[in-house]
């Protein structure tokens, strides 16, 4: 039995959190809780999830309000030490407001709210996340958003391709993201932010269970 | 008292896709002179203070801390004083 104990941080506004906790509970069997924003501590978890949604209605900016939510703290405390973070969507744009990742989400090109299929590349597959995946494997995955427009400045592009961080690109940019950035990770390796959701397809009843090996990754990686 | 009048829109760096598509919007009115849109976020709020030193140096912080995300954001404001008012 994995050793993994996930944590689904649930915001006013989530609404993927259930879907992360069927894959992790329902179909890899793994001890899932939820974690309410609210709450000081991510307790004994050792993998924490922020999950997609509009957490606090998407105001201000994407991201920008639930940053400062009590369990955020512990979260900065966890990912800095080296524990696994992983952040879907509106977890991805978290992730950027906090710093924990570089750059920012902005609107997409055509100001569309864009819910469809799109296909990927697997950029890198040295990662907790993605070693159960080949290098450059076609996969697809859902994605579902109106700010999944990834930006950030020429230097910190540049840096990202040269330590590996990019994890995933789209094969066609659907939102205008700078060179069709899907998911990066982190200088340390251990969180990684994605628009795309793995959790939508991890079931073959469902059509498609490409992201089925991102969570059976993360979670055998914990020892 | 003051009252600060906040100004946030995207970096001249980065593409306004809202600014673009509003101009593109103009042009097909006919409004050809018009260039350069960019659309933001206004927010004002009140600060019980008479320094006005001391309410810049609020606004500056809300819009690094919060306001503003200063990796695709700029901000701009402007102080205004303002008499107190009643609470009726």
């Amino acid at each position: 039995m994995s050793k993994a104990k996930v944590g689904i941080v649930v915001f006013p506004g989530s609404n993927c959190d259930h879907d992360v906790f069927n894959v992790c509970k329902n179909i890899l069997n793994l001890d899932t809780k939820f974690l309410w924003h609210k709450q000081g501590s991510i307790e004994d978890r050792n993998i924490v999830v922020l999950p997609g949604g509009f957490s606090y209605g998407d105001y201000l900016r994407c991201g920008a309000i639930s940053r400062f939510s009590n369990i955020m703290q512990d979260i900065v405390r966890f990912a800095n030490k080296g524990g696994i973070v992983l952040g879907i969507c509106n977890g991805f744009q978290i992730l950027c407001e906090t710093g924990l990742l570089p750059g920012a989400l902005i609107k997409n090109e055509n100001l569309k709210f864009i819910c469809k299929s799109v296909p990927l590349t697997v950029e890198n597959n040295k990662s907790i996340f993605t070693y159960l995946y080949d290098i450059k494997e076609n996969i697809e995955l859902p994605i579902a958003h109106g700010e999944g427009n990834y930006y950030c400045d020429e230097d910190t592009l540049t840096e990202l391709i040269a330590s590996n961080q990019i994890i995933f690109r789209y094969s066609e940019n659907p939102n205008g993201s700078i060179y069709n950035i899907a998911g990066i990770q982190n200088k340390n390796r251990n969180v990684l932010g994605m628009m795309p959701h793995p959790e939508r397809a991890s079931e073959t009843l469902l059509g498609n269970d490409a992201g089925l090996r991102l969570f059976k990754g993360i979670a055998e990686s914990v020892l | 008292m003051y009252k600060a009048k906040i100004i946030i829109t995207y970096r001249k760096s980065v593409l306004d896709p809202q600014g673009k598509t509003v101009e593109n919007s103009l042009h097909s009115l006919g409004f050809s002179l018009i260039s350069n849109t960019r659309m933001g976020k206004y927010i004002e709020y009140i600060i019980d203070t008479e320094d006005k030193n001391e309410a810049e140096n609020i606004v500056e912080e809300t819009c690094k801390k919060l306001l503003a995300n200063p990796v695709m954001e700029d901000y701009s404001y402007k102080l205004e004083k303002v008499e107190q008012k009643k609470n009726v």
